[in-house]
C-alpha cells in the first residue's frame, strides 16, 4: 500500500486539440469520441482511494468502538433476545465485489459476536423494500457460503416480503403524516443491526431501514413525483426532500423503540482494476499506453461478433476488486456523517460553473438490473435518475439545457424480474410521460395488481409499482433540462420515452443547438467509476 | 355486361394459392377471376327483380376466395361460375335505390314453407342452401344465377331488398352489409352488462364489431387490438376504450381485467381474462390469442371467416369456454339496456340505424372501377398498412349499366 503513490483526485479537463477522442460507456459496450475541443470538458473521477489493509481489524474495530450514543454492539447482545440483522440486497455495490463480500465479513463478526453472547434466535433478511428477491446464489454471494448454509435452510436467512400481510406493520406516521412501516420482525426484535455498503451518498443512514425494510405504504410518501421534484439532486442530504422523509420516518423508528445498530462502509473507486483486462476504463484516455489501447480494439472487435445476450452475461459476470476505504458502526445518525464524509472523500470533484449540454455514457448496469436487462426505462433512470443527480450545489448542466447519453436502449424486457415494466412502457409511456399525471391515473393500478404481487413475493419480479419509481426518479432532471437525447439507442424505445434519437454524438450535439443556441459549452461526465460534482 | 367471373377451374386455383400465400391480393392475376363480357343473369322466378350496382364492397371473404385461401368446405355451396360481391348497393329498375341482403334463404328458393330457421327469420342457418330454384350459393355473390355486385347487373329477389333512405350516400349504404354481420357478431356475444370485450383485429370487420359493441352493449368495457395506426386511431373513434397492438394482446386483456396470467412474469395465457373474446381474424394464431385471452367460461365469438386451422384445444376444455360462431344476420334479439324484455329486429335495420349513428360511410377509403379489379383487390388485401378499410368497385360510371 505504501509503495503506492496517493491517488489523484477527480480532475476537470479542458478539451484542446490535442485531447485524444473521450470513452463513453456504451451499454455492453464503448464509443470513443472527439468533443469539440475550446468549449468542452471532461469530468473525471478521482483514482482508487488506498484501502483498508486489514478489513477483519477495521470492523472489529467499529462493532467494539461505536459512533454516537451507542454501546458496543458485544454489550447489545443478550441472551434469549431477539436479532435480526438486515443487510444491502444485490442493488449494491454496481458491479458486485469479488469475494468476499463486505457484507459477509460483517455479518460472520456479527454472528460470532451474538454466538458468543448466547443469542440464538436471529433472522438475517435482505433488506430489498420493492426490488425483485435475490437468488441463492445472489444470497451465497452477499453472506458467504457459511452465513447462507448454517441459515438459508432453516428459514432464518430470506428476503424481505414487503407484500406479506402477516409480515408487516406500520409503527405510526411522522409529523407530516407520513406512514412509516417494517417488517414485523424487524420491529418486534430487541436489535436490529443494519449491514450497509455504501456506493454513492444517497444510500445508508435511516434510509437503510426506513425504506429497505418498509413496503408500498411506507415507500410511496417519498417515493412520488411531488418529493423528487424536490429534491435537488437526491445526492446531496441538504437538498433532499428524499432524504428529510426518510430522516423523518427514521425518528418514527426510533421513537417507536426499534433499536438499530448501524452498520455502513464505503468502498473506493476501484470498480475495474488497477490491473486486468478493464483496467483501462479506470484509466484517462491520454494515459492509455498502447496495450490499453489494443486492449480495447480487441475488446470492441470481440464484443462485436457476440449476440447481446453473451456480452450482458460477460459484463455481468464482471466482479470488481473494490476494496473498502472505511468502516463505522453505532447509532445511525452519527455513523452516517462519518460514512457521507468518506463518500464525499471519493467521489466529490469540484467543478466551476454550469454547462450548455451534458453527455454522459450509460454503463451496462445500474441499481436494479443486477443479472438482467438495462430495459429503456432503467436507461432513462440511470440517465437522469441517477447520473444526472451526481451533484452538489447546483446542477451541472443549466436549466433548460440539454443531456446527451449514449447507450443502445433495447427496447427489450426481462421479464421474470420486470413483468410491470413491460407493461407500463406499453400502456402507461405510451400515454403520458409527465410523472405527475402517471401518478395520478396509473400508479395504483399497478401498486395493486395481484399478478405483480404474486410474482413479486414468489418469483423474482420487482414490485408492481417499481417502474413508476424509476420515472419519478427523473422527474427533477425532466423539469430542468430542455431535451434529452439518446445517442445509438433504439429510435422507437427513445421516442417512447419522449426523448430525441441521435445516431452519432456529432448529430446529438447539433440537434442540442436547437435548444442551446449555437457553440454551446459542453461537459462529459465521464462515469464509472463514480464521481460527484460539486458544483459551484 | 361486364362482370368480374370466379370460374372453377383447379390448375388456375393453384396458381393463385400460390399468388396468394406470397402477397395477399396477388392471386386476382393468375387465378380464376376475369374481366368477362357476359348475357345478364335470367330472372329465375316470381318476385326475382334486376338491381344495378353502384357501389360493391370487396370483403374478406372474397379475397379469401381469390387467393385460393377459402376453406374446401364451401365447394358445395357454392356454384361456378359466379359473380362474386355481396356487399352491394344499386338501383331497380323502377329507381328506387336498394342494399341487397344476400343471404339466399328459402324465400329466394321459393321454397315453402320455409325451414324452421328462415321461418323464425334466422336467415343465416337455413337449412336449404343448396335446394329450390337457384344453384347451390350460400349468399348473393357465391350464386351463378344471381350474379353479384361485381358487374353491371345482377338479379335479387324482393325479399332481400332494403331501400335506401334518400338522404343516406351510397358509401353508407354499401357499409350495411358488413355492418348488419357486425352487429350480428356483437349480439351473439352476449357481453354481461359492465362486462369486458376483447376484439382481435381491426380490419373492416373489427372496427365495424367495436361500433357495434359500443352500440348494442353500452356498458361493457371494449379492448380492441390493431395493428395499424389508422386502424388503432379508428378503433378508438368507433368506441374502443383500450387499444392495443397484437403484440400487447395478451398483456393488454391482463391488465384490464387485472387477472393473472400463466408465466413467470412472460405471459402463456391468462388465467382470466375477458368475458368475452370476439375473433374478427379468423386464424389459428388469432384463435389461440382468443382462447388465450378470455376467462373461464367466457365466449369466444369467431367472426372472421377461419380456414382449416390447427388449434390446441385444450385450455377449451379445462377453462371450460365457449367457441361460437357468428356468421351473417337475420332477426336478431336486442337487449334492453334497462333489463326489460329483448326486442326482435331484422339485423339490417339495426345495421342501417349503427352505419348512419356511427357516420359508417367514412369508412370507404377507395373505389376503383372493374377495370382495374388487379388494383382494387391488391389495394383491399393492403388496407390496413395502406391506411384504407373497405375498397369497393364503383360502377355508377360504366357505360353499360344504363344501356342494358
Ligand atoms: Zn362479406
Ligand atoms: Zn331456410
Amino acid at each position: 500500500m505504501s509503495s503506492r503513490r496517493s491517488p489523484r483526485p477527480g480532475f476537470v479537463l479542458d478539451v484542446d486539440r490535442s485531447t485524444p477522442p473521450i470513452l463513453f460507456h456504451h451499454g455492453e459496450g464503448f464509443r470513443l469520441e472527439k468533443l469539440p475541443p475550446g468549449r468542452s470538458r471532461v469530468l473525471y473521477p478521482a483514482e482508487p482511494l488506498p484501502g483498508i489493509d486489514d478489513p477483519e481489524a477495521a470492523i472489529h474495530h467499529a462493532l467494539h468502538h461505536p459512533e454516537g450514543e451507542s454501546e458496543p454492539l458485544p454489550a447489545l447482545l443478550f441472551p434469549g433476545m431477539k436479532l435480526t440483522i438486515a443487510f444491502d440486497d444485490v442493488s449494491l455495490p454496481l458491479p458486485k465485489m469479488q469475494r468476499p463480500d463486505v457484507r459477509q465479513r460483517i455479518i460472520e463478526q456479527v454472528l460470532d459476536l451474538a454466538a458468543a453472547a448466547g443469542v440464538d434466535d436471529v433472522h438475517i433478511i435482505a433488506a430489498l423494500a420493492l426490488h425483485r428477491r435475490m437468488t441463492e446464489d445472489e444470497l451465497r454471494h452477499a453472506v458467504g457460503d457459511r452465513v447462507y448454509d448454517a441459515f438459508a435452510p432453516r428459514g432464518l436467512l430470506y428476503n424481505h416480503d414487503a407484500e406479506d400481510p402477516d409480515g408487516m406493520v406500520v409503527l405510526g406516521q411522522t409529523r407530516h403524516g407520513e406512514d412509516v412501516q417494517m417488517s414485523r420482525r424487524a420491529a418486534e426484535s430487541d436489535l436490529v443491526v443494519y449491514v450497509n455498503i455504501n456506493i454513492v451518498s444517497m444510500d445508508g443512514g435511516h434510509k437503510s431501514t426506513a425504506t429497505g425494510l418498509a413496503g408500498y405504504t411506507g415507500v410511496k410518501v417519498h417515493h412520488n413525483p411531488a418529493t423528487m421534484t424536490k429534491s435537488r439532486s437526491f445526492m446531496d442530504q441538504t437538498s433532499s426532500e428524499l432524504h428529510k422523509s426518510n430522516w423523518r420516518q427514521g425518528e418514527v423508528i426510533r421513537d417507536a423503540g426499534v433499536k438499530i445498530f448501524q452498520i455502513e462502509t464505503t468502498i473506493n473507486n476501484n470498480t475495474f482494476g488497477r490491473t486486468g483486462p478493464l483496467a483501462f476504463l479506470q484509466k484517462r484516455e491520454w494515459e492509455w499506453t498502447a496495450r490499453d489501447r489494443a486492449t480495447f480494439i480487441g475488446m470492441q472487435a470481440g464484443l462485436k461478433g457476440l449476440p447481446a445476450a453473451r456480452r450482458r452475461q460477460i459484463f455481468h459476470s464482471w466482479e470488481a476488486p473494490y476494496e473498502l476505504t472505511s468502516v463505522q458502526a453505532g447509532e445511525v445518525e452519527a455513523v452516517h456523517r462519518v460514512t457521507t464524509e468518506n463518500v464525499y472523500r471519493q467521489h466529490l470533484v469540484p467543478v466551476e460553473g454550469q454547462t450548455d449540454v451534458l453527455t454522459m455514457g450509460l454503463p451496462y448496469i445500474g441499481p436494479y438490473n443486477v443479472n438482467s436487462i438495462m430495459n429503456p426505462i432503467l436507461v432513462a433512470c440511470l440517465g437522469l435518475g441517477y447520473f444526472f443527480n451526481l451533484y452538489k450545489g447546483r446542477p451541472l448542466v443549466r436549466e433548460g439545457g440539454v443531456l446527451i447519453m449514449s447507450h443502445p436502449t433495447p427496447w427489450e424486457f426481462h421479464p421474470v424480474h420486470h413483468p410491470s415494466y413491460i407493461d407500463f412502457f406499453e400502456q402507461v409511456l405510451a400515454d403520458t410521460t409527465d410523472p405527475v399525471e402517471m401518478e395520478a391515473r396509473y400508479e395504483k393500478q399497478y401498486a395493486e395488481d395481484e399478478w405483480y404481487r404474486h410474482l413479486y413475493r414468489t418469483s423474482y419480479a420487482y414490485h408492481g409499482v417499481h417502474p413508476f419509481y424509476m420515472w419519478y426518479w427523473c422527474a427533477h432532471a425532466l423539469e430542468h433540462l430542455g431535451r434529452v437525447i439518446i445517442v445509438g439507442g433504439d429510435v422507437r424505445a427513445t421516442r417512447r420515452l419522449g426523448f430525441s434519437p441521435a445516431s452519432t454524438l456529432q448529430d446529438a450535439l447539433e440537434m442540442a443547438t436547437d435548444v442551446v443556441g449555437p457553440q454551446p459549452t459542453i461537459t462529459h461526465f465521464h462515469n464509472p467509476p463514480i464521481l460527484m460534482a460539486d458544483v459551484t | 355486361m361486364k362482370a368480374l367471373r370466379f370460374s372453377r377451374n383447379l390448375p388456375r386455383y393453384a396458381a393463385a394459392r400460390l399468388a396468394g400465400s406470397v402477397v395477399s391480393g396477388r392471386g386476382a392475376g393468375p387465378g380464376p377471376l376475369d374481366l368477362v363480357d357476359v348475357d345478364p343473369p335470367e330472372l329465375p322466378g316470381p318476385g326475382w327483380v334486376r338491381v344495378r350496382p353502384r357501389l360493391a364492397g370487396i370483403c374478406g371473404s372474397d379475397l379469401a376466395t381469390v387467393d385460393g385461401r377459402s376453406s374446401r368446405y364451401f365447394e358445395p355451396i357454392v356454384s361456378f361460375p359466379f359473380v362474386p360481391g355481396h356487399e352491394v348497393v344499386g338501383d331497380l329498375d323502377d329507381g328506387r335505390r336498394v342494399v341487397v341482403e344476400p343471404v339466399l334463404g328459402c324465400a329466394t328458393r321459393g321454397i315453402d314453407p320455409p325451414c324452421e330457421w328462415c321461418a323464425r327469420g334466422d336467415l343465416g342457418n337455413c337449412e336449404h342452401i343448396t335446394l329450390g330454384r337457384i344453384e347451390p350459393g350460400l349468399q348473393t355473390g357465391f350464386c351463378c344465377d344471381t350474379g353479384g355486385g361485381w358487374s353491371t347487373l345482377m338479379v335479387a329477389h324482393e325479399s332481400q331488398l332494403h331501400p335506401v333512405p334518400d338522404d343516406m350516400e351510397d358509401e353508407a349504404a354499401v357499409m350495411v352489409e358488413p355492418t348488419a354481420c357486425a352487429v350480428h357478431a356483437a349480439l351473439r356475444a352476449g357481453v354481461p352488462a359492465g362486462g369486458t370485450v376483447a376484439v382481435l383485429g381491426a380490419g373492416t370487420l373489427g372496427l365495424l364489431t367495436v361500433a357495434a359493441l359500443r352500440r348494442f352493449a353500452p356498458s361493457a368495457t371494449i379492448l380492441a387490438s390493431a395493428r395499424y395506426p389508422e386502424q388503432r386511431n379508428l378503433a378508438a373513434l368507433l368506441g374502443a376504450d383500450v387499444v392495443v397492438e397484437p403484440t400487447e394482446w395478451l398483456r393488454g386483456v391482463r391488465r384490464l381485467t387485472g387477472s393473472f396470467a400463466v408465466g413467470d412474469g412472460a405471459i402463456d395465457r391468462l388465467t382470466g381474462g375477458a368475458d368475452v373474446v370476439i375473433d374478427c381474424v379468423g386464424s389459428a394464431e388469432s384463435l389461440a390469442d382468443a382462447m388465450a385471452a378470455v376467462r373461464p367460461k367466457g365466449r369466444v365469438v369467431v367472426v372472421g371467416m377461419p380456414g382449416p386451422v390447427t388449434v390446441d384445444l385444450t385450455g377449451l376444455w379445462h377453462r371450460e369456454i365457449e367457441l361460437v360462431g357468428a356468421y351473417a344476420y337475420g332477426t336478431e334479439e336486442v337487449p334492453d339496456p334497462d333489463g326489460g324484455a329483448p326486442r326482435r329486429a331484422r339485423t339490417f335495420d339495426l345495421a342501417f340505424e349503427l352505419v348512419r349513428s356511427a357516420d359508417l360511410g367514412r369508412l370507404v377509403s377507395a373505389t376503383y372501377p372493374l377495370s382495374r379489379y388487379r388494383d382494387a383487390i391488391e389495394h383491399a388485401a393492403a388496407a390496413g398498412p395502406r391506411g384504407a378499410v373497405k375498397v369497393a368497385f364503383d360502377l355508377r360510371d360504366e357505360k353499360e349499366r344504363h344501356r342494358l
